[in-house]
């Protein structure tokens, strides 16, 4: 039954609704669960849905002026339903389409006997910037020119599907889709199976299989990585997630180099040779050698390395010269011409503005069309004819006038409308939807599914997410096509055991040695935080004005409270929750607890694809906690209780990490930044604690076994004796103390030893004898002499603290700056002349 | 107009650019564009290129547009670097030495119509990065390529028209000064008068490129112990035809030839990557002596 007040537009084709009114068969399961299920219980599950995207940190990044931003992936719960028979032609439709760009691609990097003979025009070919002469001959592996190629469709309202545009450079979209299908699978798991939805994995198994078989060199196992523009590319997480999804090493250019015409990737090993590139950036920034133009972002030599054929590029280098828009209004006849057979699926109606007849046709129906650019580069702006006023258009005719073969034009079409959850029920909105061909070897699979994207009302034709629309999970139903035959065949002989964690990039090895550090120190300033929450309490037998002023000097010393926090005249108690509650409110000072949690989560943003999902769940969850409910914070129970599961949640991310990691160089790296933080934490606090000796030094001493987390085995040792020089011991130089500096220190020592490339023998690497000396120095230490005080002070003791922490700082610079280990990459320079 | 010099002059190039970086190198690729490219008026005897420290790995081939060109890697660290490209050539007047050719209006004509030969020529109708097309180049050339004229003849007289009017200024541009500021500054080099009068020509309609090489030095000529640039116009019937902006002159045996391309980018006679380097400092020497 169609569901009440659910009205389709007039003039549209609706996917649910046929034209007379009644339900589309194909839509039956969907409409009748979700109609039962009511309107609460869908509320619930979007909003489930809504945590899921947040827990798995899908997000996209909207590039405006001032900044990018980063937002929440938007997704619509209620599928768009396609009918099995229907796409079954589809499926033909788009692979003819695929073939067809395919062999365009491959005259145009070839004999170009299209232009030669006019078949496209040469104009066109050569003021397209994404025609790259440096990939001129180049033939990529059994000539695939397209393994992965999307088309954004729509529908007309007599139903027929038609291409809006073409995606040959590197179509984006394909991991939300699977994405999309993940979370609605969380949320409405009975729903898919009912409805007998066809399924996405095959077809990425499928492509996994293509991919190893068209690296050079046919080897059993290739290494295959994903390019990513970086973590402020649009589509970040896209690349981060299929990578994962995938298997693949996620790498940036700077992460790989080519030496003898062979692509290695940087690793904390060395370096390992790549044997393909699934890229997600334009070809003209992959080689800066080649494309020039200023970018050093790519991998200067790859296109020497890919003429040698020691390397494969997927999309092979230059594919983008196909999606350009002009192409669209050849694309019959170029089917006729190459494949000898009917366009299936047409094209949404296209005039190239460089051939004069169309020129002049666009310009006598400006106020009816849709005009586009003919080479988009990264924005893909749109001008609807229609709704400028005369004397825009009259400029935009002068613009198409001078510069034609800039623009093409294309027919306005009424979008078909498909439901989403509104207020009331359902509500129509116009929909595109990208299908993706992928090659299998011997031709292409059609994803059965693909990204559907809406607008955000009737009143817009923009369904752009960033423009304020939605995505759909796409469902096949009902009729079931022939199980894929892959031409592939199995693989025969084993794949070597391998132990070694050689694939780890420097570059991720840094940024795991940063979120160790990062994470300890969110850490450090939780405890304290709440080591000086007993003091607010009246009960506290802990409570005097000294101790409570002294903790907030304290804490202003760290540097954790600005000078003059809580204003002058408060009360000691007041002035204190006032700092307290700042620290755990304010967001922008540099040191308040959101600040650390936000550098924390900023670099497990950078660790995406190498995070076990917990952990990064973990993490996400530590930042909106911290994020929500800020009132309840200023008032003490609220505090603890947000302390106290910030303590929790902080554990469990060590936990995750310990128990989750393999026990290579990634969590080496990583644990090498925890230690190295927790001994510069606990030197901090022992230096503003004790080196000068406080006016309640008893209460000072409490608060620091509790920043430390070593009450216990204070008491267990010492009964309630406070004395600083046995705490000194015990945060200090006991190398049991799991909290202590020595047992930091020893665990370094050990992580040196560990590291990948040693020095010759006879030699010591500054890493190790920056850390021996620093064994050493506390080692060598008399604790009676380490807590003499002479002038209300303890200088002996800050000047062991200073010793250690410089080590400790040069240990860090040596690690990240000055060695090899986390910087193969000095920066890339262009020189001309 | 200066006189050429007998046909079939033979001369010895060479062309040697050093740099010193402020730090070391630890590798570096660099793409040359250094060997003359034979022709009709152009015969290349005997070419060789020098790198120190010796490159790991050099393949030579032609490009796109048929320059022969080297791609070398230096994988040993190095703070200098120094490329020498010595080459035995001998040049001679072009067969076509006349203005003769169609009016503006019937070589347009004719391009549209894509007559046999001409078609590889659209390459260089369109725009290109650094010699796009615009009413503003369009404007200023119209005195010159009148529609009635014969193309060639509007092309020297625009050629003579940047002579007159821009000053030679080696200090006013740099290898990244966009081609409108070279029209509103009137100064620059060879490179900034090529790309503006292939601007100008293409926001005509008439196809011209870019054309790299090296100077005869003799009395009275601008550029030469340097690189020089100058600009080849296509015209049906006759084919490509050189003009010299900085020097006034149609090349008839005083220019030697290392190739062309739509504008400099694409012809650039040694671009690199290098990996660390901080700084740098260069310097070219070119020789053109008799041989």
């Amino acid at each position: 039954m169609t569901p009440p007040g659910y009205a389709p537009l007039a003039g549209h084709y609706d996917e649910m609704v046929g034209p007379d009114g009644a339900l589309r068969p194909h839509w039956r399961t969907v409409t009748g669960a979700l109609s039962a299920a009511g309107r609460h219980e869908i509320a619930r599950r979007t909003q489930e849905a809504r945590r899921l995207i947040r827990d798995n940190g899908m997000t996209f990044h909207v590039h405006r002026e001032g900044g990018t931003r980063q937002r929440h992936w938007p997704l619509d719960l209620v599928p768009c339903v396609i009918d099995g028979a229907e796409w079954a032609q589809l499926e033909q439709a788009v692979t003819q389409r695929a073939r067809l760009l395919n062999a365009v691609l491959g005259d145009l990097y070839g004999p170009r006997r299209l232009i030669a003979e006019g078949a496209l025009p040469a104009e066109w070919l050569h003021a397209n910037p994404a025609f790259l002469r440096g990939c001129d001959g180049l033939e990529p592996p059994g000539g695939r020119w397209l393994h992965l190629y999307a088309a954004d469709l729509v529908r007309a309202p007599d139903g027929s599907w038609w291409v809006l545009g073409d995606r040959t450079e590197a179509p984006d979209g394909l991991g939300f889709a699977l994405e999309n299908r993940i979370v609605v699978n969380g949320v409405l798991p009975d729903l898919l199976v009912t409805a007998k939805a066809r399924r996405l994995a095959a077809t990425f198994e499928a492509r996994k299989l293509s991919l190893a078989a068209n690296a050079p060199g046919h080897r059993e196992n290739p290494r295959i990585v994903v390019l990513t523009p970086g973590p402020t590319a649009e589509n970040y997480f896209e690349h981060a997630f299929l990578a994962r999804y995938m298997g693949y090493t996620l790498v940036e250019g700077t992460d790989l180099t080519v030496r003898n015409y062979r692509v290695y990737i940087k690793t904390l090993g060395g370096l390992e040779p790549v044997d393909l590139i699934l890229r997600s950036q334009p070809s003209e920034a992959c080689d800066p050698l080649e494309f020039g133009g200023g970018s050093v972002s790519g991998v200067p030599g790859l296109v020497e390395a890919v003429r040698r054929g020691t390397v494969a590029v997927a999309n092979p280098l230059g594919s983008g010269v196909a999606q350009s828009p002009a192409l669209m209004a050849f694309l019959p006849a170029l089917c006729r011409r190459l494949l000898d057979a009917e366009l299936k699926l047409p094209s949404v109606a296209t005039w190239w503005c460089g051939d004069e007849a169309a020129r002049e046709h666009v310009l006598d129906r400006l106020d009816e069309l849709v005009v586009k650019p003919a080479y988009p580069r990264v924005r893909r702006e749109r001008t609807f004819g229609r709704r400028l006023p005369e004397g825009q258009r009259d400029r935009l005719a002068d613009r198409i006038a001078r510069q034609p073969h800039r623009y093409v034009a294309q027919e306005q079409v009424a979008l078909s409308t498909t439901p989403v959850r509104a207020a009331g029920g359902f509500s129509p909105r116009f929909l595109v939807i990208r299908v993706y061909a992928l090659d299998h070897g011997d031709g292409y699979d059609v994803l059965p599914g693909g990204l559907g994207r809406v607008s955000s009302s009737t009143d817009s034709l923009d369904v752009t997410l960033s423009g304020g629309g939605s995505s759909k999970d796409v469902w096949v139903v009902g009729e079931t096509v022939a199980p894929h035959r892959s031409l592939i065949p199995d693989s025969v002989s084993p794949i070597a055991v391998s132990r070694a964690t050689f694939d780890l990039p420097s570059r991720i090895a840094d940024n795991l040695y940063w979120l160790g550090r990062y994470a300890e120190r969110a850490g450090a300033v939780v405890r304290l935080l709440r080591a000086a929450m007993p003091l607010l309490s009246e009960e506290s037998s802990r409570r005097s004005t000294a101790a409570l002023t002294g903790a907030l000097s304290f804490l202003t010393d760290l540097d954790y409270v600005p000078p003059g926090a809580g204003g002058g005249d408060l009360p000691p108690a007041r002035a204190l929750q006032a700092a307290l509650a700042a620290m755990l409110c304010e967001s922008d000072r540099r040191g308040s607890l959101r600040w650390q949690v936000d550098h924390l989560r900023n670099a497990a943003w950078l660790l995406r694809d190498r995070l076990s999902a917990d952990s990064w769940r973990i993490i996400s969850r530590l930042q909106s906690d911290l994020r929500s409910d800020r009132s309840a914070r200023r008032e003490r129970g609220g505090m603890r209780r947000t302390l106290d599961q910030m303590v929790m949640i902080l554990a469990s991310f060590s936990g995750a990490v310990n128990e989750g990691m393999t026990r290579g160089h990634g969590w080496r790296l990583l644990d090498f930044g925890r230690r190295l933080e927790r001994a510069l934490q606990v030197i901090e606090l022992l230096r503003h604690g004790l080196t000068t000796v406080a006016e309640d030094e008893r209460a000072r001493i409490e608060l620091l076994l509790d920043a430390t987390d070593s009450v216990m085995t204070y008491r267990s040792r010492y009964l309630t004796s406070l004395r600083a020089n046995l705490l000194v011991d015990l945060l200090l130089l006991d190398d049991a103390n799991p909290r202590g500096v020595a047992f930091q220190l020893d665990r370094l020592k050990q992580h040196v030893a560990g590291l990948p490339e040693r020095p010759a023998p006879g030699r010591r690497s500054p890493e190790s004898k920056l850390i021996t000396a620093a064994v050493a120095a506390v080692e060598l230490v008399d604790l009676d002499e380490l807590c003499e005080v002479r002038d209300g002070g303890r200088p002996a003791l800050a000047a062991l603290l200073d010793r250690v922490q410089e080590d400790l700082g040069g240990l860090s610079d040596a690690l990240t700056l000055t060695r090899d280990y986390l910087t193969h990459a000095a920066p890339v320079r262009h020189v001309a002349r | 107009m200066s006189t050429a010099p007998p046909p079939g002059t033979a001369y010895r190039v060479r062309h040697t650019s050093r740099y010193a970086y402020a730090e070391t190198v630890s590798l570096s690729m660099h793409q040359v564009r250094l060997t003359p490219r034979a022709g009709a008026a152009q015969a290349v005897r005997d070419t060789r290129l020098v790198i120190d420290p010796p490159a790991s790995g050099s393949v030579t081939r032609e490009d796109y547009f048929g320059n022969v060109t080297t791609t070398f890697t230096i994988q040993d660290a190095h703070r200098h670097l120094r490329v020498t490209a010595e080459s035995l050539v001998s040049v001679s007047a072009p067969a076509h030495a006349g203005l003769d050719s169609p009016p503006l209006t019937d070589a347009l004509a004719r391009l549209r119509g894509r007559g046999p030969g001409d078609a590889a020529a659209v390459e260089y109708q369109v725009e290109s990065p650094l010699a796009p097309r615009g009413s503003l180049y369009a404007r200023y050339a119209a005195p010159a390529l009148d529609p009635d004229r014969p193309l060639l003849e509007g092309v020297d007289a625009l050629m003579r028209t940047i002579h007159r009017e821009f000053a030679y200024d080696p200090v006013a541009t740099t290898v990244s000064t966009p081609v409108a500021d070279v029209l509103e500054g009137r100064h620059g080099v060879c490179q900034d008068f090529a790309h503006l009068m292939i601007a100008c020509l293409r926001s005509h309609g008439v196809p011209a490129r870019y054309v790299s090489g090296y100077l005869v030095p003799r009395p009275g000529v601008v550029g030469a112990q340097a690189s020089h640039a100058w600009v080849s116009v296509y015209c049906p019937d006759v084919g490509w035809v050189d003009f010299d902006p900085t020097n006034n002159v149609r090349p008839a045996g005083g220019h030697i030839t290392l190739g062309w391309g739509r504008d400099f980018e694409d012809v650039s006679p040694l671009k690199g990557v290098t990996v660390g380097g901080g700084s740098h400092s260069v310097a070219v020497e070119v020789l053109v002596t008799p041989a």
